[in-house]
């Protein structure tokens, strides 16, 4: 069955048409041609697919399509503001906290949705918050600093 | 030495051809100028890379210098995280004077890059490297020339800084590399090794540089080939048995009529239905009904060791010398031991996909792999089609490991795309992935070794079976000695019950964990500390000095063995890298479970391009490495794997991260060697060597699961 939904994608009001057995993820990859959500797990045990839904870090693959109807949606592509980068996306930069980068979109928009919650959390708290978000090529270390400089930088809430 | 052994195996199987798009590539440059050399000009790589197979005759690297002044480097290499679209540009803009950000990658693209074997091996730098600095001085040398007829001013006279050519002795005598492009077409080949820049004169080389691509890949921008969309695309899902070996029986479609507008493909071997929606693919191909003969498991993760010494056929010798009796006789103590390391999956966070497009006869292809002049190779095969109708299109990938050279997905994509006459996309999905996956070998080492009354080894007798001989051969001073490989590898064929291939340093972590556990072994039985076992054991210098330069950094003690303090140590050679590493752990006693509290690695790996990337790689091996230590372990019965998703294939996640002491050693007058996968092979060994040490109680077998700890401990 077809249903229409109604929603805020990437700070744009969107409407579109969904199958009601549709995942959030394929939709944005497909019918909204945003692709830098990944599919990495299918099954909600890597991350790759996390998207903001009001500010909520949510795992695209485990979430059907009409649950964001009314709802805000943020993806990695609609973060930077004006041309400028994010201050966490900035962070990833300037630490270096990537390699084959697949996994980055998921780390960066998990990041961010652990900011809202704690601005300034401590490294065990970085960790704990990231820990379900998975990256091969091994770039953690450098994916804990970047958020954690970008804490400081986004102190006074700046982007939150 | 070792560099050569591993040599052989990567190539193997490759073929060479000329590539019939280069006469067109040339025929279609506008104005500029193209530098074109060969991998074969150069005589000494041309004796080590190509020992066991025909060269190459194309050319090898394409430069040219655009009428803008822009270089654009054509390279058939791919980027999948290693960092080399940032050390090639780097060489380049290093021989050429001009600014990093002035150097543009083209790479992976059959129609525009030259022929490549393929990225692996981590062969990019040391083989790749020097033609490609060569071609950077020879476009130097060719704007000098121009420069100087321009200017009218002798070409000694002349000096290069960031892409603009001056007269020394009048700054304001100058002409940019841009303005002496115009209008130009000029085709050089390179003829001699012109000279290189010395380490003295680097300015460029050898500093570090972050990497060129992260705006891209911290925006979304990048793209993998499962990001491609094309109009009217359709994607695809295939029918997959339920093991290996199993035969199809029959197949019930009746449920897809009533299910609508899916495209249905069904051939002998290949059973597909596609949709627009990927979703919808799924669901339709989750109705089809498929019954399967599956044959009686043979073998199982459990009886795998047996198995494969049994299977192993005779061995080919890697390394003999002198006389092993003559060496037994003289021991006073033999040490006779057994390792084993489970069957690894690559797991790279991007899945196999490809996209696929067939229009005129001519076939496209975005597909994830490290090979895509194989791909053209083999697709034209498979389709029956000129090698110059085939194009394979490169985009960023996401993570190889060596896990991406087979390139089934896209000869399958192209398969369907020629059926269905439609774009056609396929991502595999994980399970698909972890089924189809060219594990890192299962094996067994068997080494039987002696020591004499100073506790100096007096021979050791190496035979390792069913891995691989990279990293097999020892490098420690022993008169009597005899290493010997039995078995297949790589493949599909060969001993393993299914597909095995190369993963990251391939061979080389299973012979380094067997090799550096058994010399703690013998260093116990020595009653010596097994640093200044190692040391006295030792006569190569290169290894002596990454062993005390990682001794140093992690401030190690000699002491008594075991220490209970849960230090452990390794060392290993690989792509030509020396490296030595020490590891802290703690082993909570009721669990089982290991901590790797910090990591210490030393690595030698000659001239260093790009010290960050060169850091950044040695972290990545290390936290990659901690997982086929602890707890990577693929689980199967006959050809049915169990392992379908990261929920029962655990690696490292953020809270098993060490902290990380690296040391570079500086030698920047040796030629430059790999370092992508070097340290990861010390993994296994310096994690069970600090177990040891903390707990008195060794495991033979990777990984290194809590239940093993436990087991060992108990006796
Ligand atoms: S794809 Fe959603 S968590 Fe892995
Ligand atoms: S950067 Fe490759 S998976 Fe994280």
């Amino acid at each position: 069955m077809k249903k229409t939904i109604q929603f805020t994608f990437n700070n744009k009001p969107t409407t579109l048409e969904v199958e009601d057995n549709q995942t959030l993820l394929w939709v944005i990859r497909t019918s909204l041609n945003m692709t830098g959500t990944k599919y990495g797990c299918g099954f909600g045990h890597c991350g790759s697919c996390t998207v903001l839904v009001d500010k909520e870090p949510t795992r695209t693959c485990l979430t059907m399509a009409d649950f964001v109807e009314g709802k805000n949606v943020l993806t990695i592509e609609g973060l930077a503001r004006n041309g400028e980068l994010h201050p966490v996306q900035k962070a990833f930069v300037e630490h270096d906290a990537l390699q084959c980068g697949f996994c980055t979109p998921g780390m960066i928009v998990n990041a961010i949705g652990l900011l809202y919650r704690n601005p300034e959390p401590t490294r065990q708290e970085i960790i704990d918050g990231m820990h379900e978000n998975l990256c091969r090529c091994g770039s953690y270390g450098r994916i804990l600093d970047a958020i954690q400089s970008a804490s400081k930088e986004m102190k006074g809430g700046k982007w939150l | 030495m070792a560099t050569r052994n591993y040599l052989k195996i990567d190539f193997k199987d490759i073929k060479t051809y000329v590539n019939p798009g280069r006469r067109k590539f040339l025929k279609r440059l506008g104005g500029g100028i193209l530098i074109i050399c060969s991998v074969g000009d150069f005589s000494s790589l041309h004796a080590e890379i190509l020992q066991s197979r025909p060269m190459p005759t194309d050319l090898n690297v394409y430069l040219r210098i655009r009428e803008d002044g822009k270089v654009e480097l054509y390279t058939g290499k791919i980027e999948m995280g290693q960092g080399v679209n940032t050390s090639l540009a780097q060489m380049l803009a290093e021989e050429l004077d001009v600014n990093l950000d002035d150097v543009v990658m083209i790479m992976g693209d059959t129609d525009l890059c030259p022929w490549d074997m393929g990225t692996f091996g981590s062969m990019t730098t040391r083989f790749f490297g020097p033609p490609l600095r060569a071609a950077g001085a020879e476009a130097r040398a060719v704007l000098l020339k121009l420069a100087s007829e321009k200017l009218k001013v002798p070409l000694e006279r002349l000096v290069v800084y960031e892409g603009m050519v001056q007269d020394r002795e009048n700054k304001e005598i100058k002409v940019s590399y841009a303005s002496l492009t115009k209008g130009q077409q000029i085709v050089e080949k390179l003829k001699d090794k012109p000279p290189l820049k010395k380490p003295e004169d680097f300015r460029i080389i050898g500093k570090p540089v972050f990497r060129q691509d992260s705006t891209l890949k911290v925006t979304g921008e990048a793209l993998y080939a499962g990001d491609i969309r094309l109009p009217g695309m359709l994607s695809a899902r295939i029918l997959r048995p339920p093991a290996h070996g199993a035969g199809l029986l029959g197949l019930d479609t009746s449920a897809l009529e009533s299910f609508g507008d899916v495209v249905v493909v069904n051939e002998k071997d290949l059973f597909a239905v596609l949709h627009p929606n990927p979703e919808r693919a799924h669901q339709a191909l989750s109705r089809v009904k498929a019954e399967w003969k599956v044959p009686d498991p043979e073998v199982n993760d459990r009886t795998i060791f047996e198995y494969l010494v049994n299977k192993a056929g005779e061995g080919s010798t890697v390394d003999r010398e002198g006389d092993l009796t003559t060496g037994m006789n003289a021991s006073s103590e033999v040490v006779e031991e057994k390792y084993l390391n489970a069957y690894v999956a690559h797991a790279p966070m991007e899945p196999h996909a490809a996209t696929a497009e067939f229009e005129n006869g001519k076939l496209r292809i975005w597909a994830s792999t490290q090979t895509p002049f194989r791909l053209q190779e083999t697709a034209a095969g498979l389709l029956d089609l000129p090698v110059e109708s085939v194009r394979v299109m490169q985009n960023f990938v996401g993570g190889g490991f060596g896990g991406k050279s087979n390139n089934q997905q896209a000869l399958e994509a192209a398969r369907l795309a020629r059926i269905t006459g439609k774009p056609v996309q396929l991502i595999w999905t994980r399970k698909e992935e972890f089924f189809y996956d060219t594990f890192r070998p299962a094996a067994v080492v068997k080494i039987r070794s002696g020591l004499d009354n100073e506790g100096r080894i007096s021979f050791w007798d190496y035979k390792v079976y069913a891995a691989g001989e990279r990293g097999s051969r020892h490098f420690y001073d022993i008169p009597h000695h005899q290493t010997v490989a039995y078995g297949e590898w790589g493949g599909s064929s060969g001993i393993h019950p299914f597909a095995v291939g190369p993963w990251r340093a391939p061979a080389n972590n299973t012979n380094t964990f067997a090799r550096e556990s058994h010399i703690d072994m013998l260093a116990h039985k020595a009653g010596m500390d097994p640093f200044d076992f190692r040391l006295k054991n030792l006569k190569d210098p290169k290894m002596i000095r990454v062993l005390e330069a990682v001794g140093g950094k992690f401030g190690y003690r000699p002491d008594r063995f075991p220490s209970r303090r849960g230090f452990g140590m390794a060392c290993g050679i690989d792509a030509g890298t020396y490296v030595a590493l020490m590891a802290e752990v703690e082993v909570d006693q009721s669990t089982g479970k290991i901590k790797v509290r910090r990591v210490a690695c030393a690595q030698d790996m000659g001239l260093v391009i790009n010290p960050q990337g060169a850091l950044i790689q040695m972290e990545g091996c290390i936290i990659m490495g901690l997982g086929y230590a602890l707890s990577e372990e693929i689980r199967f019965d006959g050809g049915k794997i169990h392992n379908q998703n990261f929920d029962d294939y655990e690696f490292t996640k953020f809270s098993w991260i060490p902290e990380i002491q690296p040391v570079f050693i500086d030698a920047p007058e040796e030629p430059a060697q790999g370092g992508g996968e070097p340290s990861i092979i010390c993994m296994g060994a310096v994690i069970a060597n600090a177990v040891f040490d903390a707990v008195g109680s060794r495991i033979f077998q990777l990984p290194l699961t809590p239940e093993r700890v436990l087991a060992a401990m108990n006796g």
